[in-house]
């Protein structure tokens, strides 16, 4: 009951003016940026988190969760209309969302899609409600020894589950760490790592640097080469039978978004993991459960409602190991635990105790963001389709633009605009050669925290390792991330086992 | 791109290598009572960075990685276009920040992108590259009072500082 009365209060707080405002700027952005091919969440929380200083911290990460959530209902729009996914996220509602529309029942698609990500939404910010306060309950008794653990198993989920190539991803993830250790040593006080003397490294690499660079110039970049040619956009016609007929629908496939909420919401929680994975499971499983699977990939509505509940239902989970620990469970609740850092607030289980109005208030700008993100989404179809044929020759120098101006505001120095396109530049060539970049982005935001808590654990066991595995919750935390890590190493393994298996059935 | 891809690993494995001597300016060892050194982190990070070029290697020698396998090119002539083109510009902007300020490299990377790259019409181009300075203005140096840099046009912006700040 207390938690009631907590997120009663934090209604209070997200129904104020200013953050009401906030919350339908923010969807509106969102499902602008998120209906974009080629831009996701992520994009819009790096470039955009430079222009929350104008208000205060609370309505600033109200605002970025307000358009975290937009992009998430918005990533469906092009999946449908285009058949391009607007974002990673949404590439399993081009699955069926796509056929729907060249049958000529795009507004079907779109509102059965907008229906489904507020229900997944909902579900889903109903389960961090319950989940998060006895979560962060028990992380406040963590040391430094659990944080430490924490971390190594949100770097060993990016090896043990990403499925990108296993060197280049601990390659990314040490580089980022290491970038996060240039300047000042916390401890000592001494610079380090100050690369050929220049003064501008001595206040470290802002994580905006490379968030923007990677995700505001390299990301661009790579979109310009791949969206080469224009693609057919279908039409939708919105009528009120169509409409009433859409809901129908979404009664008929009350499984297909149960399953995709629930698994969602669970999958997001993982680091490395997060909404991509989680809609492309939850797509399986209501194929797999569907009486009529064979319909799957022609224009199923339970194919568009199961991923769409599935990733808006991720986003939120992926908040609650960020708001909980402090650890985040994808680059786009980095880049909001980084922004926290500049707002001055401490992320992990004590904002839970002294900031209670932050933290309840965001929960609660949950539930305001996931309505506005429905209404906005429905009422607004058609001018999101017009939006849609906006060409990205105008959209990509505007972004360019907005990550000059963003790099250099946090710490308005040139050097970070120069360093942020080397980094831009850099993240292009090494994501054409598979290097994956999320993990350094979250591995720049988390270095600051982790090494801290690996130095001081060190210094209290006196350089003994063993004291990782031996106290009782970080133990069995080291464990599975030691399971995670070596994990793709028993994969080979694995297949060979099959290939003799089947071998044998052939022969 | 199989040429890119150990080009790459072997350019990052030096990085590594310098990474690993400049954090050995700082004690990477253990000191009595204060636990691992300042530069004991970033080193073995970048040992294992090291390490980790050399896997690359390792699966390249094997072709047992894609980009590794791959014969494309890494980039074929229309990525390498766009690429000089757009990098090239911003390149230039970044540049010119120093000289004409935000506010003049910006109207001019617009108007370069807008018109030549995009082939948008004058009166587009002419509208965006006039409106972004004007909102990014009262933004940033207006609204959250941090001051862009406006090089050697910072004299034009005295009257309009005396209005707004």
């Amino acid at each position: 009951m207390e938690i009631l009365g907590l997120l009663y209060d934090g209604f209070l707080i997200a129904l104020q003016p200013l953050n009401i405002t906030v919350v339908i700027i923010g969807v509106v952005v969102g499902l602008f940026i998120g209906a974009m091919p080629g831009l996701g969440s992520v994009n819009g929380v790096a470039i955009l988190l430079p222009m929350t200083f104008l208000v205060p911290p609370t309505s600033a990460i109200i605002f970025l969760a307000a358009l975290y959530y937009g992009a998430m209902y918005g990533g469906a729009i092009s999946s449908i209309m285009l058949g391009i996914p607007g974002a990673s996220t949404a590439v399993a509602t081009t699955f069926d969302g796509r056929p729907l529309a060249l049958k000529g029942l795009a507004d079907k698609a779109l509102i059965t899609a907008a229906v489904a990500s507020f229900i997944g939404g909902t579900v889903s910010v109903i389960l961090f409600t319950g989940f998060a306060p006895p979560l962060a309950n028990i992380a406040l008794d963590f040391g430094d020894h659990e944080i430490f653990a924490l971390m190594l198993v949100a770097f060993a989920t990016f090896v043990g589950l990403s499925g990108d190539d296993i060197p280049k991803t601990i390659f990314s993830i040490c580089i980022g760490l290491v970038f996060s250790a240039v300047g000042l040593d916390i401890m000592s006080g001494e610079p380090r790592l100050v690369f050929f003397d220049i003064i501008g490294f001595m206040h470290g690499i802002n994580f905006l640097v490379l968030a923007i660079g990677i995700y505001g110039i390299g990301e661009m970049m790579w979109t310009i080469e791949n969206n080469r040619g224009d693609s057919a956009m279908s039409k939708a016609v919105l009528t009120l039978n169509g409409f009433m007929d859409s809901i129908r629908d979404i009664g008929r496939t009350w499984i297909a978004w149960t399953t995709g909420s629930f698994l969602g919401f669970f999958v997001g929680i993982l680091p490395a993991a997060g909404a991509t994975p989680g809609s492309l499971m939850a797509y399986g499983v209501a194929k797999m459960t569907s009486k009529d699977s064979d319909n799957f990939g022609k224009g199923e509505v339970a194919g568009v409602v199961a991923p769409e509940s599935a990733n808006n239902s991720a986003s939120t989970g992926a908040l609650l190991p960020m708001l909980t620990l402090g650890i985040p469970g994808s680059p786009t609740t980095a880049i909001l635990l980084g922004g926290m850092v500049i707002w001055g607030l401490v992320p992990g289980p004590l904002l839970f105790v002294e900031q209670k109005e932050f933290v309840w208030g965001l929960i609660a700008s949950l539930y305001v963001a996931n309505l506005f993100s429905l209404l906005i989404n429905v009422a607004f179809i058609p001018l999101f389709l017009w939006v849609l044929k906006m060409p990205f020759t105008i959209l990509a120098p505007i972004i360019f633009v907005l990550s000059l101006v963003g790099g250099y505001s946090p710490t308005q120095d040139m050097h970070d605009v120069w360093l942020m396109l080397i980094f831009g530049v850099g993240a292009y060539l090494m994501r054409k050669l598979d290097y994956p970049l999320a993990p350094a982005v979250l591995a720049i935001v988390l270095g600051p925290i982790a090494e801290p808590a690996l130095r001081q654990s060190l210094l209290i066991s006196n350089g003994d390792f063993s004291v990782f595995f031996t106290r009782p919750i970080s133990g069995p935390i080291m464990v599975i991330a030691i399971i995670l890590l070596i994990m793709p190493a028993l994969k080979p393994l694995k297949n060979k086992f099959f290939a003799k298996g089947e071998g044998k059935k052939t022969s | 791109m199989r040429r890119a891809e150990i080009v790459t690993a072997s350019l990052m494995a030096l990085f590594s290598v310098y990474l690993m001597w400049k954090s050995a300016e700082l004690p990477i060892g253990w000191i009595t009572d204060e636990g691992p050194g300042g530069g004991a982190f970033s080193f073995w990070l970048s040992a294992v960075m090291l390490i980790c070029c050399i896997w690359t290697m390792f699966n390249w020698y094997h072709r047992s990685t894609p980009p590794s396998k791959s014969k494309d090119p890494f980039m074929d002539a229309f990525a390498l276009r766009m690429f000089l083109l757009v990098g090239g510009a911003v390149t230039i902007m970044i540049g010119l920040v120093h000289f004409i300020g935000m506010y003049g490299s910006i109207p001019l990377f617009l108007l370069f992108y807008l018109r030549f790259l995009g082939g948008h019409s004058w009166v587009a181009t002419i509208l965006i590259s006039l409106a972004a300075p004007i909102i990014i203005f009262f933004f940033f140096d207006v609204a959250l009072r941090i001051v862009l840099p406006k090089g050697y046009l910072e004299p034009l912006f005295y009257p309009l500082y005396s209005i707004f700040l």
